[in-house]
């Protein structure tokens, strides 16, 4: 059992989301970063899609009523305090939480991160996902005093991660439209030309942008049809909305274009001041990004290995009392 | 009709660009026509008044697959056929009152009385055209003309759960309450979206035509569900 002892920014527990009940209205849901979520989920010996507490900003107080493994996809400010002291954690390798102690993610510097523990986190399961969305309560909420219940791990082993992925900067890739023609000429060159920072209005849902006003033809009214994570909707204001993960399934402002799905990872580590380009792309190039994004996850979670370098306490104090303190600091 | 990108996980097969019945009926036609198909690699398919939307994995179902599979259901025309023998579900509401505050306004505002309107509203063979803008709300067609009104030029900033109402031509049920600018009507007594049923989460699917049934108060206090998230 894990216990939320403090969370002051949102947090939440996500997987690989809801698919299957969009003609129901219910959002697909799940992590920003997929990818990453599949990595801590690596680290801590579960499958890609076990369920992990999704942090931004700032991650949550934890204690663990058992002896625990964890691991960290992110870049953060983490650490262990218990009765022994307090111990910085390093992102992208597994660590063991005693029963007692407690762990601190005093601060999230990636746009998002993820902390999975081993046995993955069983909160409320429904509609064939564990994600939370807050709107219709599906999911188990998270916040100050609730607990978590863990799943059986058998005897996890420490790993690490081979290389430490990074998010690259450069520009969105968009696949034009579902109504390109519903913005003039001079528009597309400024939504492709400008640039875009994140404003405050920014959460799960979608992120609204400043930067150039972008003008319809015809109006920014359409008769709803769906939408989809990364969709990039264009109210009357000409303020771009760019669609995340808990999205409506319909909606109603032309969409000028779409993130393409290798993308929509890291788009969602984009935060509040995030500036972001958009660059168009043609469908084979997107597939083609799609695909080596698989490979590369694939090639990532191979490289997950048994983390040898683990400090073995036993055995250095017992190697320290044969060999001396020579080798020990060599 | 055309077939539209949106994004490289989903493809939009549009009928037209308004709110019509019969885009619809081809809509729900085209949506049977793929599911029967069964192909691999397809997540969500979703039906709005105009269009269909599959989502779906194009690294397990090709684009140029799916693309001829969606044009093939494009000229299925069976729907409208199958719609109007469909049996309707009968949905209890509660007129007026706390439960329904603007009747007496949506009465004045069509020069009818209030007892017309609900008459006419209980007539209706309501079709679900969509589900959106919350999980498990249907958007109804059916409605006569005269019954076609603007949203409230201020909307509500709760509007109750199961608040059944009219805008712009189409009817809605509330699952959840939440901000709203529709006329509200009446109250049904049934839980509109629940977690636990898998199966079926929502009570309505795209494709189902519900009849209205007024009730009595004491019949809605009597055939009130309690949904978890009530």
């Amino acid at each position: 059992m894990l216990e939320i002892l403090a969370c002051p920014f949102p947090a939440s527990l996500q997987d690989a989301g809801r698919p299957g009940y969009r003609h129901l209205g219910v959002p697909l849901s799940g992590a920003l970063d997929p990818e990453w979520l599949a990595l801590a989920n690596a680290l801590a010996g579960n499958p890609p899609d076990a369920a992990a507490i999704e942090m931004r900003l700032a991650g949550p107080r934890l204690q663990s009523d058992a002896d625990a493994l964890f691991a960290i996809a992110g870049d953060v400010d983490a650490r262990i305090v218990g009765e022994a002291g307090t111990h910085a954690v390093a992102a992208w390798r597994s660590h063991r939480l005693r029963a007692g102690e407690e762990l601190r993610i005093d601060a999230v510097r990636s746009g998002v991160a993820y902390l999975a523990v081993a046995g993955g986190l069983e909160g409320r399961r429904e509609l064939g996902s564990r994600s939370r969305y807050e709107r219709a309560d599906l999911g188990s909420p998270f916040g100050p005093g609730m607990t978590l219940k863990v799943g059986a791990s058998g005897t996890p082993i420490p790993r690490r991660l081979g290389v430490v992925p990074a998010r690259s900067g450069g520009p969105l890739r968009v696949i034009p439209g579902p109504q390109r023609e519903r913005f003039s000429d001079a528009a597309w060159d400024d939504f492709l030309g400008g640039e875009f920072v994140v404003g405050r209005e920014a959460d799960r849902m979608g992120l609204r942008l400043d930067g150039p006003r972008l003008g319809h033809v015809g109006g920014a009214d359409i008769v709803s049809d769906a939408v989809t994570p990364g969709a990039i909707q264009v109210p009357g204001d000409g303020r771009p909305i760019v669609l995340l993960a808990d999205c409506q399934t319909v909606g109603g402002y032309a969409k000028i274009a779409t993130v393409i799905g290798a993308d929509l990872p890291r788009l969602g580590h984009a935060l509040p001041g995030t500036r972001l380009r958009f660059a168009a792309v043609s469908l084979e190039q997107a597939l083609a990004a799609r695909r080596a994004a698989a490979d590369a996850l694939g090639a990532s979670l191979a490289a997950v290995a048994p983390d040898t370098t683990e400090p073995d306490l036993a055995a250095l104090y017992g190697a320290n009392l044969i060999d001396g303190v020579i080798d020990a600091t060599n | 009709m055309k077939l539209i990108e949106l994004g490289d996980g989903a493809l939009t097969l549009e009928f037209g660009e308004r709110i019509d019945p019969d885009a619809n009926a081809r809509v729900m036609a085209a949506r049977d026509a793929l599911q029967a198909l069964g192909l691999d690699g397809i997540t969500d398919m979703v039906p709005t008044w105009r269009s269909l939307t599959v989502h779906f994995d194009p690294l397990r179902l090709p684009h140029d697959r799916l693309r001829q599979a969606l044009l093939q259901a494009a000229e299925q025309k069976s729907a409208l056929a199958i719609r109007r023998s469909a049996t309707p579900t009968i949905v209890p509401v509660c007129f007026g009152g706390e439960f329904g505050p603007d009747l007496a306004e949506v009465a004045a505002a069509t020069g009818r009385s209030e007892g017309e309107v609900i008459t006419a509203l209980c007539a209706l063979d309501l079709h679900v055209a969509l589900i959106g803008f919350l999980p498990g709300f249907p958007y109804l067609g059916g409605l006569p003309d005269w019954l076609d009104l603007p949203r409230r030029a201020t909307p509500r900033t709760a509007v109750p759960a199961n608040s059944f109402a009219i805008a712009g031509g189409q009817a809605a049920i509330y699952p959840w309450q939440s901000p709203g600018g529709w006329h509200l009507l009446g109250r049904t007594p049934l839980t509109l979206f629940d977690p636990a049923n898998a199966e079926r989460p929502a009570r309505f699917a795209p494709g189902d035509v519900l009849r209205i049934e007024a009730i009595s108060p004491d019949e809605f206090q009597g055939l009130r569900e309690h949904p978890r998230h009530a």
